[in-house]
C-alpha cells in the first residue's frame, strides 16, 4: 500500500478519510490523557505516518516549537480544542496542509515583519522573502516553476533549527549537500541547462577542504558565493567582487593589474579563469610554470615578454622557498641537537610570510613589486640560516671542547690510579 | 711539610684536626664500591650550590621575566648553556644517586643501631632533594614545568586538613601565578639550601663519628676471625679513590651537557590548555602512576586522598625502618631486605609504567 510505503503523494480523497479515521482512532485511544493537553495537534500527528506524522521528539527540536510556536501557527485551527472537528475547521482558520506556491509568502509573513521578530531575535533579517524574489528561485518560482527550492525545501519542516545548530541544513557545513540535494541531481534538473557537477567539484576544492575536513566555519561554501535567499550566479562581471570579500589583497592587486582590463574586454571572469570556480584547488607555484597545472600558458605565447616574467617570478618564488627550507632545516638540526635557536625558528615565520606575500603579490602582474617581498624574505631567511650555522658551529666547539675535557679526566683519574697503587705499594 | 703548611699547622693545629681522618679506616669488601655513592651525592649538590649561584647572576624570578632569563642565559651568556645544563643534569643524577645511596644502605643494612640517626638525617635529605626538583623544575616558567607543578600542588592539596591551606601556601593563592613563582624561588635558593646544608653537616658529622658500617654477614665472620678483616685508610686512600669517582660524575655530566644541553620549552601560558599526557619528572613518576591508578572512591573515602595518606605512612614507616631492625648482626630482618627489594622493583615498575602509559 502507497500509504504504508510513506509515498502518499497526491493526496486522494481515500487516503485524506483513511488518514481522518486513524487520527479519530488514535484520539480516542489517547484515554487518560486526552483532552489534557494544549496542542492537541500532535497528539494525533505523533501517531501518523509520513507525511502527516509529526512526532512530539522532531517537533520539540524545532526553532518555532522552542519559541512557543505551534502548528496553528502555520496551519490555523485551535489546537486547545480536544475535538479534532473543531481543531481542525475551517471556522477556526484551519488551512490544512500548506499549498507549496504559499510557502514564501506564509514564512515572509513572519519573517517581514520585524516587529514581530524582534521580540524573538532583534539581530534576525527580515529581509530573506524580498531577497528571495530577486533570487533564481524566486523568478521562476513567480512565473509559475514550483520546482524550485522554496523556504521549506533548504530549511526542512517540522524540525526546522537555528543555522548556528551544527544539525541544521542550512549550518555552514551542511550547506552544499542541501543545494546538492537539487543542483547534483541530473534528472531533476532536466531542463535547466546548467550543469549539475558543482557539488563533485566542490568536495574536490580546497574551500571544502577548509570547511568540511578542518572544520573551518569562515571557508565558503555555497550561499557565500551565491547568496542564500537571494541565489543567483555571481555573473562574468562580479567574480571578483565575490572573491575579493575574502582574498581583499590578492583583489586589490588584481584592480590594478593589465589583466583586470584585458580580461573585461574579452569578457573573461576574472580570477575564474585561472582558479576555475566550484572545484578551486589548493594553487601552487605550478601555475606559473609550464606544466600540467601551469595557466599562463593558456594564453601566452612561448618567449614572448609575459612567458619571461612569468618564468621570472617562477625562479623568484622558488628561491625565497628554498631559502626558508634550507634555513629550516639547519634550524631543525641544531635544535635537535640541543642547541637553542627558538628566536631563529620564530623568526621563520617572518620569512614565510614574506613569500605568502610575494605569491599574493603575483596578482598584481608586476615583477617589481613581487621581487620587493622576495628580497625581504631572503634577507630574513639568509639570518636565520646563519643562525643556524652559527649554532652547529657552537655545537661542534662544544663537542671538541668535550673531548678535551674528557682527555684532561682522563689523565687525571690515570695520575691518582698511579699514585695510589704508588701510596698503596 | 710546605711553609704555608706550617704556617697554618702553628695557627689552627692543623694535624690535630685532621687526626681522626687519619685514624679512620673504610672496610675492604667485594661490595666497598656502594660506599662511593655518598660522596658522588654530596659531590653532585656541591655542584648544584656552585651553578646554582652562577645562575642566580642572571636568573630573575617573575612571570614575565623567568622565561627570558633562562633563554638569555642559554643563548647569550658566555657558557650560560653549560652552566645551566649542569645543573639541570646535575639535579637528577643526585636525585638518581641519593636513591641509589638509600637503596645501598638499605640492602647492606647500613642502618642498624647505632646509624638510625644516619638513616633518618638521610632519608630527610632524599625528601628535601625532592623538594629541590619540584621546586627548581617550575623556575624556568615553560608550558611543562607550568602545568606539572599545578598538578603536583593540586596533590598536596589533597592531605586530609591541612591539604587546602598548604596548597594555597605552595601557590601563594589559590592558582599556580607568578606568586608560585616567586615562593617557589625562595625555597629553591634560600630555605630548602639552609635546611638541606644542616642536615647534610648533621648526617657528614655522624658518619664521621661512626664510621663505615660493615655488612652483617661480614661482620659475623670478621668477628670470629678478625685476622681475616681488611681495611682501608680514609684519608688519603678512600679519599683519592673517592676522587677519582668523582671525576668520573664530572665526565658523565660535561658530556650530558654538551651532547644533550638541557631543553628550554615553550613559556608558560596560564590560560592555554595543559598539553596532552603531562607527567611530572621522572622521580615522582612511581607516586604519580600510583594515584592515577587508584579508583575514584574506595569505599567512602575519595581515592587521590587514600593514595595521598597511603604514601605519607609508607613515608613515616620507611623513616623508622631502623627501629624494626636487629641490632645483632646475626638477626638481621630478612623481610625488611624483602621490601626494600619489593619498592625497588615497584618504584621501577610503576615509573617505566608511568613513562609509558598515555
Amino acid at each position: 500500500m502507497a500509504f504504508l510505503r510513506n509515498k502518499l503523494r497526491p493526496f486522494s480523497a481515500a487516503h485524506v478519510a483513511l488518514a481522518g479515521f486513524v487520527v479519530l482512532a488514535a484520539c480516542l485511544g489517547c484515554g487518560q490523557s486526552y483532552g489534557q493537553t494544549t496542542n492537541s495537534c500532535l497528539d494525533c500527528h505523533s501517531a501518523l505516518p509520513d507525511p502527516l506524522g509529526v512526532s512530539q521528539e522532531k517537533f520539540s527540536q524545532d526553532i518555532h516549537a522552542q519559541k512557543d510556536l505551534t502548528c496553528a501557527s502555520c496551519h490555523g485551527g485551535d489546537p486547545t480544542s480536544d475535538d479534532p472537528d473543531k481543531a481542525m475547521s475551517r471556522k477556526a482558520g484551519w488551512k490544512g496542509k500548506i499549498d507549496r506556491k504559499q510557502i514564501p509568502q506564509l514564512c515572509g509573513s513572519c519573517h517581514s515583519d520585524p516587529a514581530y521578530i524582534r521580540q524573538f531575535n532583534p539581530s534576525l533579517r527580515t529581509d530573506q522573502l524580498g531577497q528571495y524574489r530577486t533570487s533564481v528561485h524566486g523568478k521562476r518560482f513567480a512565473a509559475g516553476d514550483t520546482k524550485v527550492a522554496v523556504c521549506t525545501d533548504c530549511h526542512s519542516v517540522h524540525d526546522l533549527r537555528a543555522p548556528s545548530d551544527p544539525r541544521s541544513t542550512v549550518n555552514p557545513v551542511n550547506v552544499a549537500n542541501t543545494c546538492a540535494r537539487c543542483h547534483a541531481d541530473a534528472d531533476y534538473m532536466k531542463g535547466y541547462s546548467i550543469p549539475t557537477d558543482q557539488f563533485a567539484k566542490y568536495s574536490t576544492s580546497v574551500h571544502h577542504q577548509a570547511l568540511a575536513v578542518r572544520g573551518d566555519l569562515s571557508a565558503p561554501t555555497c550561499s557565500t558565493c551565491h547568496g542564500n535567499h537571494g541565489a543567483a550566479p555571481p555573473g562574468v562581471d562580479k567574480v571578483e567582487n565575490v572573491c575579493s570579500n575574502c582574498h581583499a589583497f590578492q583583489a586589490q592587486m588584481y584592480e590594478k593589474s593589465s589583466h583586470k582590463k584585458a580580461f573585461e574586454a574579452a569578457s573573461l571572469p576574472g580570477c575564474v579563469v585561472c582558479h576555475s570556480n566550484h572545484g578551486i584547488r589548493h594553487p601552487t607555484d605550478a601555475m606559473l610554470g609550464t606544466g600540467p597545472d601551469a595557466v599562463c600558458m593558456r594564453c601566452h605565447s612561448p618567449g614572448d615578454a609575459c612567458d619571461q616574467a612569468r618564468a621570472g617570478l617562477l625562479s623568484s618564488l622558488g628561491r625565497l622557498d628554498e631559502a626558508v627550507k634550507s634555513a629550516d632545516q639547519v634550524l631543525r638540526v641544531a635544535e635537535s641537537s640541543g642547541m637553542e635557536v627558538s628566536e631563529a625558528r620564530l623568526g621563520q615565520d617572518q620569512a614565510r610570510d614574506s613569500l605568502t606575500k610575494a605569491r599574493v603579490t603575483i596578482h598584481s602582474f608586476r615583477t617589481d613589486l613581487v621581487d620587493q617581498d622576495i628580497q625581504a624574505g631572503l634577507k630574513i631567511a639568509a639570518n636565520n640560516l646563519q643562525v643556524g650555522k652559527e649554532a652547529m658551529v657552537e655545537r661542534n666547539h662544544r663537542r671538541v671542547g668535550l673531548g678535551i675535557s674528557i682527555i684532561a679526566i682522563g689523565i687525571v683519574l690515570a695520575g691518582l690510579r698511579l699514585y695510589i697503587k704508588k701510596i698503596e705499594s | 711539610m710546605s711553609a704555608l703548611g706550617r704556617w697554618f699547622d702553628e695557627r689552627l693545629d692543623w694535624d690535630d684536626l685532621i687526626a681522626p681522618l687519619r685514624h679512620k679506616t673504610v672496610p675492604t669488601h667485594r661490595l666497598s664500591y656502594w660506599y662511593f655513592l655518598g660522596g658522588i651525592t654530596l659531590f653532585l649538590f656541591v655542584i648544584q650550590v656552585l651553578t646554582g649561584i652562577l645562575l642566580l647572576l642572571y636568573y630573575r624570578p617573575g612571570a614575565n621575566e623567568a622565561f627570558e632569563s633562562v633563554q638569555y642565559i642559554m643563548t647569550r651568556v658566555r657558557f650560560g648553556w653549560l652552566i645551566r645544563s649542569i645543573h639541570s643534569w646535575s639535579a637528577n643524577l643526585m636525585i638518581f644517586t641519593a636513591f641509589a645511596h638509600m637503596f645501598s644502605v638499605l640492602f647492606l643494612k647500613a642502618y642498624r643501631k647505632p646509624r638510625e640517626l644516619t638513616w633518618i638525617s638521610g632519608v630527610f635529605l632524599l625528601f628535601l632533594v625532592m623538594g629541590f626538583g619540584f621546586s627548581g623544575y617550575l623556575l624556568p616558567w615553560n608550558t611543562l614545568a607550568f602545568f606539572a607543578t599545578k598538578v603536583g600542588t593540586a596533590i598536596a592539596g589533597q592531605v586530609p586538613v591541612i591539604g587546602k591551606p598548604l596548597m594555597i601556601f605552595l601557590r601563594g593563592g589559590e592558582e599556580v601565578t607568578g606568586a608560585t613563582l616567586t615562593r617557589f624561588f625562595g625555597f629553591h635558593v634560600a630555605v630548602l639550601p639552609g635546611i638541606a646544608t644542616l642536615l647534610l653537616l648533621l648526617h657528614v658529622l655522624l658518619v664521621q663519628r661512626l664510621g663505615m658500617s660493615i655488612p652483617p654477614k661480614l661482620e659475623v665472620q670478621w668477628t670470629a676471625n678478625p685476622s681475616a678483616k681488611r681495611e682501608m685508610k680514609f684519608f688519603p686512600n678512600f679519599l683519592l679513590r673517592e676522587l677519582m669517582a668523582w671525576y668520573v660524575a664530572l665526565g658523565v655530566l660535561g658530556a650530558l651537557a654538551a651532547l644533550f644541553p638541557w631543553n628550554l620549552g615553550v613559556k608558560a601560558d596560564p590560560f592555554g590548555p595543559a598539553p596532552a599526557g603531562i607527567k611530572p619528572e621522572w622521580y615522582f613518576l612511581f607516586m604519580f602512576q600510583t594515584l592515577k591508578l587508584i579508583p575514584a572512591k574506595v569505599w567512602f573515602i575519595d581515592g587521590e586522598v587514600l593514595g595521598v595518606l597511603a604514601f605519607g605512612l609508607v613515608g613515616l614507616l620507611w623513616l623508622l625502618l631502623p627501629f624494626f631492625e636487629s641490632d645483632q648482626p646475626s638477626h638481621t630482618k630478612g623481610w625488611i631486605t624483602g621490601l626494600g627489594v619489593f619498592a625497588l622493583a615497584y618504584m621501577a615498575g610503576m615509573s617505566v609504567y608511568g613513562l609509558l602509559a598515555k
